[in-house]
């Protein structure tokens, strides 16, 4: 008796706390897998700081792993249209690897050596990031056509792709490394001085914060056009100061973290400014890989969920016949994914082979494992129609920190791997559990 | 390219024959005593809004639609049955574009109309319900209204807003208690699902309906629902093409019936002018009313 009471205490005392944390994430209306995936890589951020005796939260660090995230995030936002619409790619780190090729080849060799234009043309890098692009758009054409009109399933395609792509990057340069690249060029691959520097990385700040701000306005604006129901004000003003803490926290770290010492000197003498002692400050801001990987991640995030093309892509995820049906041009946009995807690698690749600042046969080799891993960890369903594009790159951010992390306390590289792939593995069935539990 | 001309009042009743409306083959004016238009079908003046002439589908070697007519005219239901198998919904299939014909002539409005692929037959009006409802479940009620023909900005943004607006309004009238319009219509009961399924079909202005099997996963309160609406848009004007193994809805819905068996046509009857047993009839044993026998008929009570 005493005890059932007891116990029917404990529930009452217990309900109305948990009820008013889910109506509050409610009233947010954020998208509970991504901040479970937010907090998963706040636990491993602390874990790692703690093990490591606070190496892990330095802005050298954080600014590298940034750097080092950037090129598997830009292509998870396109694999994450890919296995949304039950497709996909396994040719993504090969066609990286002959788009990376091309491009180094314009600049070191045909441009200036075929063409006789000679080196460091102003236009050299421009030229060759377009033709690289429109390389990838080619490729991953070639392969959606064959997928979509002709009908031979994308595992078989790309994994063919793997093999062709890989193949010819080693034709065009006969196995060479080809180096060095354009400077203008070498720029997007990060680097002290393919970093934005503290002045621009703070306007970069400002606009994020514009963003945010005038996306609340205008979403509020048109829920009361339509009479919707509103957030409440307190969920409005929680999530503006939440993104623009995000986004001055971000820049801060970015410029704290300053130029090497080396190259700062040399900027010293070269601008003739005498180094003042302790040497000369200058914040790096945040690097150009890091620009391009949030630009593209925004522009795929519009794609995705402002557009027919991603209406179309989840619509076809969640059910093909009723997307034909539906009068949707299907294979042109199964189609358009695999295009999207191929200039993402290409893109990809212009920032890989800059940062390395050479092109090798291997750029780029099982980059496609850790892109579709990073998609999935992201909450990305092979089930088809579900999927983010902040999730695939909170995933490849994720898998990244694991990997330095991992680094920084001198973990073995193949035990390195192991823990990667553990790790896919239980996110992705904690998430199936979850999932099913709530379904 | 008109159907043959039919005598404008029905031929007095001759006992034990009912009045058949059989195919309208363009070389061959069908003929026979029975071949008399029954009072309740729109004036032979009016054009049908949809003629389906001589379809036929093969899938492999099996007939699936074989050399089958049928009209349908403003304002009016026509009852699709037959048996499972029996070409009905492989035919609206073939209207609604989701399937090729090999051969035969689609005619909307009189004029002879080429349905390659769902979109065609949506700007002609045609609108389908289809029986698995062909829903992406991982979206939410307004983009699935809105599949294929979004509402957007001036810049060719999704208005999302606008699309829930009215998404509110038309499921509004179907289903007042419908409320879940943020969530993937995965998460919903039948009859909700069935409630977008029918907004889609009927917000851009349909001239021409196919339900295929509406209410076959409906509770009795949803069922009477889609009844009140069926006969709603009838009452408008619309054409409704009705496929239903429910003799009994059939019958409580349909002006004509038109019954097919193993890929064929069977024939095409007045309601009005036989009996639920005569329709049995041609379901299960292909024959038209005036060709069933006492013994048959009787057979078709045990």
């Amino acid at each position: 008796m005493t005890e059932a009471t007891a116990v029917q205490g404990t529930t009452v005392t217990r309900e109305p706390p948990r009820r008013s944390a889910r109506s509050a994430l409610q009233a947010l209306e954020v998208d509970t897998r991504l901040l479970g995936m937010v907090l998963a890589l706040v636990v491993i951020w602390i874990g790692f700081n703690i093990l490591s005796g606070g190496l892990f939260l330095t802005s050298r660090n954080l600014w590298n792993l940034s750097v080092q995230s950037a090129s598997v995030a830009i292509m998870a936002t396109g694999m994450v249209l890919i296995i949304v619409s039950r497709n996909i790619d396994l040719s993504v780190g090969s066609i990286l690897g002959l788009t990376g090729m091309t491009m180094a080849m314009l600049q070191a060799e045909w441009i200036p050596r075929t063409f006789g234009l000679g080196f460091e043309q102003p236009y050299t890098w421009i030229v060759a990031l377009a033709a690289g692009i429109a390389l990838g758009a080619l490729v991953g054409g070639i392969q959606g056509f064959v997928i979509a009109y002709i009908g031979v399933p994308s595992f078989i395609v790309t994994l063919g792709g793997l093999l062709v792509w890989r193949g010819l990057a080693f034709q065009l340069a006969q196995g060479q490394t080809i180096a060095p690249m354009d400077t203008t060029f070498a720029l997007l691959g990060g680097g002290p001085k393919g970093s934005l520097g503290e002045a621009l990385s703070w306007l970069v700040a400002g606009i994020a914060i514009a963003f945010v701000l005038y996306s609340l306005w205008a979403g509020r604006r048109r829920r009361r056009r339509y009479g919707f129901p509103l957030r409440p004000m307190w969920a409005e003003v929680m999530l503006a100061v939440f993104g623009c803490v995000a986004a001055l926290g971000a820049v801060w770290v970015a410029n704290s973290y300053p130029w090497p010492s080396n190259l700062a000197t040399e900027y010293a003498v070269a601008n003739g400014i005498t180094e003042p002692e302790g040497g000369l400050i200058i914040p790096t801001g945040i690097a150009m890989p890091v620009i391009i990987a949030i630009g593209t991640a925004v522009v795929i995030t519009f794609l995705a969920t402002r557009r027919r093309f991603g209406r179309y892509v989840f619509s076809i995820g969640g059910n093909p016949d009723a997307a034909e049906l539906a009068g949707i041009n299907t294979r042109r946009t199964i189609m358009g994914t695999f295009v999207l995807m191929g200039m993402l690698a290409a893109i990809s690749a212009a920032v890989l082979s800059a940062r390395l600042n050479a092109a090798t046969v291997g750029l780029g080799t099982q980059s496609e494992l850790y892109v579709i891993a990073a998609a999935v960890i992201g909450g990305t369903s092979f089930a088809g129609g579900i999927g983010t594009i902040p999730g695939a790159v909170l995933g490849a951010v994720i898998m990244q920190s694991l990997q330095s992390g991992m680094v920084l306390l001198k973990v073995d590289s193949p035990v390195q791997d192991i823990v990667v792939g553990l790790v896919l593995v239980t996110a992705v069935g904690l998430d199936t559990y979850i999932r099913r539990r709530t379904a | 390219m008109t159907i043959p001309d039919l005598p404008p009042e029905p031929a007095p009743s001759v006992p034990g024959s009912v009045p058949v409306t059989t195919p309208a083959v363009p070389a061959a004016p069908a003929g026979g005593t029975a071949d008399a238009r029954p009072t309740a079908t729109p004036a032979p003046d009016r054009r049908p809004l949809v003629e389906m002439r001589d379809i036929r589908v093969a899938f492999g070697g099996v007939h699936a639609v074989d050399g089958v007519s049928v009209s349908l005219y403003p304002g009016e239901v026509v009852g699709l049955v037959g048996g499972n198998g029996a070409g009905k919904s492989t035919l609206m299939r073939v209207l609604s574009g989701a399937h090729p014909a090999d051969s035969g002539q689609i005619l909307v409005d009189g004029q002879p109309a080429s349905i390659g692929n769902p979109r065609d037959a949506k700007a002609l009006g045609i609108e389908t319900i289809y029986q698995t409802l062909a829903l992406a479940d991982n979206v939410d009620a307004a983009a699935n209204v809105f599949l294929g023909r979004e509402i957007r900005t001036r810049l060719g943004n999704l208005d999302d807003a606008a699309m829930e607006a009215a998404t509110r309004n038309v499921i509004g009238r179907l289903n007042p208690r419908f409320k879940n319009f943020k969530t993937p219509v995965k998460s919903l009961s039948g009859g909700q699902r069935q409630s977008i399924a029918i907004a889609r079909a009927i917000h851009f202005n349909a001239k021409v309906l196919i339900m295929d099997e509406p209410t076959a996963a409906l509770g009795p309160a949803e069922t009477t629902q889609v009844r009140e609406l069926t006969a709603q848009l009838k009452e408008e004007g619309l054409g409704i093409f009705l496929i239903s193994h429910d003799i009994h809805d059939v019958f409580d819905l349909a002006d004509r019936i038109t019954v097919m068996l193993q890929g064929k046509l069977v024939g095409t009857v007045d309601k009005d002018r036989v009996t639920k047993d005569e329709v049995l009839g041609m379901i299960i044993m292909g024959k038209k009313p005036g060709e069933l026998g006492e013994q048959e008929l009787a057979e078709l009570h045990s």
